[in-house]
């Protein structure tokens, strides 16, 4: 089966797995494993210019051929993250921006007020905003009335590795959203992000999960099968959810029918 | 000379100096007044100048004064 591209604002998102780069400092080995995730976006974040930094992620994404999406990490305000996605949109040459307002260090979880007004100033400047969320259903809708491209509930705060905490929230996020999902932060396992696109996600974002998994690469490959399983799963139609057992063999045919032994 | 506040350390800079002449400097890498390299390739690098964006395309006409602060990105690792 063909995964057909996925539009998110004018943009076409070819594979379903976003990468993120941060959490690995060997940089050929992050090289193996964005070659082997199949990867076509990923994520990068804007700091200060000094001599050790240069523009090397930049400069092998380019190589690679994988198109960039800047975030706003590190961002607390909708003033620092307008002015770190100018910045973003001006080195870069990119519209798209991964919207990142935190809260608090300690959680990384995301400040929705701020993202909220962050989104709205964005789209209205032109941006494609990915917008980085709780995975509160009302608040992902709200988002995409403000100018959201692409909502993107974490499944779990970033870097925990705990997975999709709460499926159901985000199934219902994926049923009245119409613009893409995203499940963004929280994988840990190649099986939660197969799970985040049989929930409805139409695409997924995984950064720790891979950069610091034991074999990097291996791992990149395990996500995305996950991903293609996922898709597949999802479009094959499952099977309802049943309260008791539905036999799968014949009833007809036991050589000890249940009656001749009473 | 003039001196200007970049990523938050004092560099001294030529008077009349511009925005093009700082990146210049801070990136080790010649630039077109356009502010290309000149060695081809993309420079991958934006400026802040007080708090709001100069684009490149006005990087060689703004000129950089005393106290001025300029911010110069770029995209490292990271999400």
């Amino acid at each position: 089966m063909e995964s057909s591209a996925l539009r998110i604002g004018s943009y076409s998102l070819l594979s379903r797995l976003i990468m993120g780069t941060g959490g690995i400092t060997d940089l050929s080995a992050l090289e193996k494993a964005l070659v082997q995730s199949g990867t076509t976006l990923t994520t990068v974040a804007m700091r200060r210019y000094t001599p050790e930094t240069k523009t090397s992620v930049f400069s092998m994404l380019e190589r690679l051929g994988i198109d960039v999406l800047p975030n706003t990490a590190g961002c607390y305000t909708v003033k620092d993250t307008v002015l770190t996605a100018e910045l973003a949109r001006e080195a870069l040459e990119t519209d798209l921006i991964k919207v990142e307002v935190i809260a608090d260090e300690r959680t990384l979880l995301p400040d929705v007020i701020e993202t909220l007004e962050a989104t709205e100033q964005l789209a209205d400047r032109g941006f494609t905003p990915l917008v980085y969320t709780s995975d509160d259903p009302a608040v992902a809708l709200r988002l995409e009335q403000a100018g959201a491209a692409a909502v993107m509930p974490l499944g779990a705060p970033i870097g925990t590795g705990l997975g999709i905490l709460n499926p159901h929230n985000i199934e219902l996020i994926c049923s009245r959203a119409a613009v893409p999902v995203v499940l963004d932060a929280g994988i840990g396992a190649a099986s939660q992000a197969a799970l985040a696109i049989e929930l409805g996600c139409s695409a997924v974002l995984v950064a720790s999960a891979v950069t610091r998994a034991q074999d990097p690469t291996a791992m990149a490959e395990a996500m995305r099968l996950a991903v293609e399983a996922g898709l597949h799963s999802a479009r094959a139609g499952r099977i309802p959810k049943r309260e008791h057992a539905l036999a799968s063999s014949p009833a007809a045919g036991i050589i000890n029918p249940l009656e001749d032994l009473t | 000379m003039t001196t200007v506040r970049i990523n938050d350390s004092d560099v001294d800079l030529p008077e009349q100096a511009t925005v093009v002449d700082a990146v210049a400097r801070t990136t080790g890498r010649e630039l077109t007044d356009a502010g290309a390299p000149v060695d081809g390739g993309r420079l991958g690098v934006a400026v802040a100048l007080d708090g709001e964006v100069v684009p490149r395309s006005r990087w060689a006409t703004t000129e950089l004064g005393a106290g001025h602060e300029l911010e110069i990105v770029t995209a490292v690792q990271g999400g």
